[in-house]
């Protein structure tokens, strides 16, 4: 079983800490197998950034994303560049104040506004963890639990407790939404 | 302060497992000039040097930090340091210097696409020929190629292993996404790591001769400042390490360089193999390439075709008996890289005729396609 992630946004959002974060979760604290390859150059710190997590029951061979099962986007950039990969049955993520999907857009369609409640919480930059709370519920892909400790071994230690609120808070709406979509 | 060994299971960058796995095999020195891809390798090793009493240097360039690293091991240290496609070429002249002086040092390639200034943050595996040949005068070459985090943190280990057991400059030839990678790396306990010393010298000062070679074509080495003489000249020198310029001194001292290497290559040499028992095609690759081609033969064998991939691990000493054996009877033998054709040549070199071998080419700067590979194994299959 391969499954595949992919995250976007721009940089500085935390998109590549949120894909280690991902693949961690798999790699350490969920029995599977992850390979996650970031983009690299100076859009990381600025501009169009992405990361790609690939998870399988056993050793990754192939590391990058062929066909996204999951895409996580937090830029309307991400959206225009990814949207050829989206398919019926794939996961689309996106933070609703930054990307406005085109009418009729297929896909499994989740939207959280994940950088207004990461203002909420007094910071945005919290607002990829807030997206990674939402991933875990809709897709539950991993146990709330593989997430969380991966959050709470990654943050540094003095913004643990932000980070847990950011998360339980993308959790929670992630289960408050009806099955399946909830963008209409 | 963390320990010398992060003992543990670790989701992993692959340029910070290539720092660990130098902490882990003893390296206490490492001289560098950040470049991309290669960075991250450096300022893991910048952070955790101090925590180990090791020490970092920034360096001027690259010239100069492949000339500290070998001072640094001359002073018993194990050293090492990192670098890409335009430092690696700098670092050249040096690493030709380490060969003749036969100094330990380990020297990690990050490779990106190349040439000149290339493409800094893009994948190549343009510097393969480079590592056997890029010194000018004959010398000994070891170098391995790392596949993933794992291996980054593995085969530096085994590099130090190999630098000082043979008393020579080791290369690790990663490639960017290898180097960019992060995936699950396990981390021994530190009594389970197997750690090489250089030989040191047993007798008297005095009786000492700094290349008088045993048995073993290898001369112990003193650390500069014990007591012993330590005469080391990059001109051709004689046992007791003066210039000796002359053919009768070259000859004697280039063949025990050049064989201390060859005559271990049964030792040194490390592959992987994977469906190569009933294959008869057989897919030839290294480092990034090799997980691609791996996916290639998974469904090439899917389709009926009995193909098999051979996986080096250690470029030079190239695997040269494995890959004529397997030759023997193929329908062809695929080598496909991030390059316009080198590991290639050596395949055909070995082969020599025995079955047709047809590289293919993945230009640099993205992470190869299995299916021009597959494509490759059907034409040969045919």
């Amino acid at each position: 079983m391969r499954t595949e992630i992919k995250l976007g946004g721009f940089g500085g959002q935390g998109i590549i800490l949120g894909g280690f974060i991902v693949g961690k979760a798999a790699s350490l604290f969920s029995d599977k197998h992850a390979s996650m390859i970031q983009s690299y150059g100076p859009e990381a710190r600025g501009g169009a950034c992405s990361s790609e997590v690939v998870v399988e029951d056993q050793e990754v061979s192939y590391p990058a994303v062929v066909q996204p099962d999951v895409l996580i986007l937090m830029s309307q950039e991400a959206y225009e560049k990814f949207k050829p990969m989206i398919k019926e049955d794939t996961y689309v993520l996106i933070d609703e104040d930054l990307v406005e999907l085109d009418e009729g857009q297929i896909g499994k369609i989740s939207a959280i506004p994940s950088l207004k409640f990461a203002e909420e919480l007094g910071r945005k930059i919290v607002a990829n963890i807030v997206m990674l709370g939402f991933f875990t519920a809709v897709t539950k892909i991993f146990t709330k639990e593989a997430m969380m400790e991966a959050v709470l071994t990654t943050v540094p230690g003095h913004t643990k407790e932000l980070n847990e609120k950011a998360f339980e808070k993308g959790y929670e709406h992630g289960l408050g939404l009806p099955k399946g979509k909830s963008d209409e | 302060m963390r320990p010398r060994v992060l003992t543990g299971t670790h989701f992993m960058h692959g340029d910070f497992a290539v720092a660990e796995g130098g902490l882990a095999a003893g390296c206490g020195f490492f001289a560098g000039y950040p470049i991309t891809p290669a960075t991250e390798v450096a300022e893991r090793m910048a952070a955790r040097l101090p925590e180990v009493d090791g020490m970092y240097i920034q360096m001027e360039d690259e010239m100069g930090s492949m000339a500290a690293i070998l001072g640094a091991s001359c002073a018993g240290v194990k050293s090492m340091t990192s670098t890409s496609g335009p430092g690696f070429s700098l670092m050249q002249e040096n690493i030709g210097l380490g060969a003749m002086m036969e100094i330990p040092a380990v020297v990690v390639n990050i490779q990106r696409g190349g040439p000149s200034t290339g493409m800094p943050t893009l994948v190549g595996q343009q510097d393969m020929m480079q590592a056997r040949w890029g010194s000018h005068g004959d010398y000994p070459i070891i170098a391995y190629c790392p596949a993933s985090p794992q291996e980054c943190f593995d085969l530096v280990i085994e590099a130090f292993n190999a630098a000082e057991r043979y008393r020579t400059p080791v290369l690790v030839m990663a490639d960017e996404i290898v180097g960019h990678m992060t995936e699950r790396v396990v981390i021994p306990e530190e009594k389970e790591i197997k750690v090489v010393e250089r030989k040191r010298p047993k007798g008297k000062p005095i009786e000492y001769l700094p290349y008088q070679a045993e048995e073993d074509l290898i001369p112990p080495m003193a650390i500069a400042g014990e007591g012993y003489k330590v005469r080391m000249t990059g001109l051709t020198h004689d046992e007791k390490g003066r210039p000796a310029i002359s053919a009768e001194a070259e000859g004697p001292l280039l063949k025990r360089l050049l064989d201390k290497v060859s005559a271990y290559a049964s030792d040194i040499v490390r592959y992987e193999e994977r469906d190569t028992d009933d294959a008869d095609v057989i897919v030839i690759s290294y480092g990034i390439t090799s997980r691609c081609a791996n996916r290639a033969v998974e469904l090439a064998r899917k389709e009926g075709i009995e193909a098999g991939l051979f996986r080096l691990i250690t470029a030079w000493p190239f695997p040269v008996d494995r890959v004529r054996e397997l030759s023997e009877g193929a329908k062809g033998m695929i080598v496909p890289e991030i390059n316009y054709g080198q590991m290639v040549l050596e395949v055909e070199r070995v082969v020599c005729g025995r079955a047709p071998v047809k590289g293919v080419t993945y230009v640099p700067g993205t992470l190869p396609d299995p299916d021009a590979t597959l494509k490759a194994i059907r034409e040969v299959a045919k």
